[in-house]
């Protein structure tokens, strides 16, 4: 409240400020999502009625998103990249925190940096670095062997690694603050009566990580649900939800599917974000 | 025996930490060094040399795109710090005990919402049949249709719409440190406002800032859906370029280079921006 005795205009112009930031925050995502539950075939005013046809109409011209397969499958294919993606960074992400935090080896400091570097590269970067050396070993492959190997083509997998390569910088992150707070003293004393290492690793150790772990596997999930500039180019037939939204957006045109689409991932996200924030929270111990 | 576990252990954290870094950054950034570095005199026969690089520096479309890309992403990112910072100062510092924790959430909560979502809400709101322009017209300030969309302005507005809560999020984590007792010293010491802010305020939440600022930088510089989807056809941004050699042309030699380029320029900026303000990545970045 250092502020408190600064005169009160300021201070109201101040909050009005504020105010205006979150209205300015709110208002496209208000609009993506409020188009969802107009009654007209166009994403635009006038207001002519609440309607859930968006959602749950299964006819042409209205088709609703819980109809449209193409968009389905797109949601599909992201709920399955995102897991994989979350769980393989997850991993590394821990392994990365007992790197750094326990371990002592000659390089440590150039090593984490190399670890967060991948945070600071351009996703579309990131993308075509993978695609060219994948197809380079693909086609090396079978020139030179004469193998077909259809996975280091675009596809799920290659879309995986593009996101896992930069997500795991995030994850990294994430636990290693976590791991950093851990107080030795309860492993000594696990240690002291008589458990082995593996016992006050999974009784002790992990259980500590597990609401940071927790934390940032959901990031981890948002991030890969949401990105779109390294999946680009490293997408084959299998298309997650936002190129086949994007797609959608560049051949057809915007119509109020693509915003029941919004809303759904609007609500989705926040909410999982919500989960990440209390997980953390509630554990932390302050 | 103690000393070989310990030895153990560390080979088998190392491991997933190499092959990472080694297979999904390291070999790839080196292939595309070499791709670059690559000519193409005729189908399937390559020369080595620096001909893809000599192409982009003789086509001014190209090399005006990408400082036109850096200048106006150092642009969006200062406005970001600009607007940024009173907020995330407001959160964490004058905001109410109760208030606090609800505005923050308000901004983690949208964090991780798609480029694609934020783009869409802004062209239904701005374009010729947009929520705006129908509400300008209802409320007869204008009495045609107007197009807010494809102009610089608005590209530069979305994409500070985009990156703004990686500025706040950390600043807020950032100035929460801060005790009070420190900012009333400087007042008390007679400060008038101004230098409290400039002398105390700002050097202490000097990580966040520069955190903020090269993530913030970084998203700009490497975004694609924000301008290609608010500037239209001539938004002229050099992501686009490298979307257009690769996957257009088929050029990846060329998609390569500039992916190069634009590399060693974004990273350029952030390295000068860390001697600048005498900070690492790792009290960063890494510490948001």
């Amino acid at each position: 409240m250092a502020v408190a005795t600064q005169n009160k205009a300021l201070l109201i112009g101040y909050r009005a400020y504020v105010v205006a930031f979150f209205i300015f925050l709110a208002a496209p995502l208000v609009a993506a999502a409020a188009f969802a539950f107009n009654d007209s075939l166009f994403p635009a005013l006038p207001w002519q009625g609440f309607t859930l046809d968006w959602f749950f109409n299964d006819t042409e011209p209205k088709l609703g998103m819980f109809h449209d397969r193409r968009l389905l499958r797109g949601l599909y294919y992201s709920a399955i990249i995102g897991a994989i993606v979350s769980a393989l960074s997850v991993f590394v992400g821990t392994t990365n925190a007992f790197l750094f935090v326990r371990g002592t080896f000659p390089g440590k400091n150039f090593f984490y940096i190399l670890m967060i570097l991948p945070l600071v590269i351009p996703g579309v970067i990131l993308g075509i670095s993978i695609l060219v050396m994948a197809s380079n070993i693909a086609n090396g492959l079978e020139d030179n062997y004469n193998m077909e190997l259809d996975f280091l083509r675009p596809g799920i997998l290659l879309v995986v690694f593009g996101q896992f390569s930069f997500i795991t910088t995030i994850t990294s992150l994430v636990i290693t603050a976590r791991l950093k707070k851990f107080d030795y003293t309860m492993e000594e004393a696990a240690l002291n009566l008589g458990a082995s290492r593996v016992q006050v690793l999974r009784t002790v150790t992990l259980p500590f990580l597990r609401p940071a772990m927790i934390a940032a596997g959901i990031v981890a999930f948002l991030v890969s649900f949401e990105n779109f500039n390294t999946t680009l180019f490293l997408v084959g037939s299998e298309s997650p939800l936002t190129i086949t939204m994007y797609d959608r957006m560049a051949k057809v045109g915007s119509t109020p599917v693509l915003n029941a689409v919004s809303f759904v991932l609007i609500v989705g996200s926040g909410l999982l974000a919500l989960i990440s924030v209390v997980v953390q929270r509630d554990k932390s111990g302050g | 025996m103690q000393s070989d576990i310990k030895r153990l252990s560390l080979i088998l954290l190392f491991a997933p930490f190499a092959l990472w870094l080694l297979l999904l950054i390291i070999l790839p950034h080196i292939g595309i060094v070499a791709l670059s570095l690559r000519e193409k005199i005729a189908p399937r026969v390559y020369e080595f040399g620096f001909g893809n690089y000599i192409d982009f520096i003789q086509e001014p479309i190209y090399w005006n795109t990408l400082l036109r890309t850096g200048s106006m992403s150092i642009l969006v990112t200062f406005l970001a710090l600009l607007i940024g910072f009173p907020i995330a100062y407001y959160i964490a510092k004058i905001a109410g005990r109760r208030s606090r924790g609800a505005l923050f959430l308000l901004c983690l909560i949208p964090l991780w919402v798609s480029d694609l979502i934020r783009a869409f809400g802004w062209i239904l709101l701005l374009r010729e049949t947009g929520v705006v322009s129908n509400f300008l017209q209802y409320t007869g300030l204008i009495s045609q249709p107007i197009e807010f969309l494809y102009n610089d302005i608005t590209v530069i507005i979305g994409l500070v719409y985009t990156v703004i809560l990686f500025m706040i999020v950390p600043l807020v984590s950032t100035l929460d440190g801060m005790g009070d007792d420190m900012i009333e010293a400087g007042y008390n010491l007679g400060g008038s406002g101004f230098t409290v802010l400039r002398k105390i305020i700002v050097p202490y939440a000097m990580p966040g800032i520069v955190s903020g600022c090269i993530v913030v930088f970084m998203l700009t510089a490497g975004s694609y859906l924000t301008p290609i989807l608010l500037g239209g056809k001539n938004s002229s941004w050099f992501t686009e370029q490298i979307y257009n050699q690769f996957i257009m042309r088929f050029n990846w030699e060329s998609g390569a280079t500039f992916g190069f380029l634009l590399l060693t320029f974004t990273s350029l900026v952030v390295w000068l921006g860390l001697k600048l303000t005498g900070q690492t990545l790792a009290n960063t970045v890494a510490k948001s």
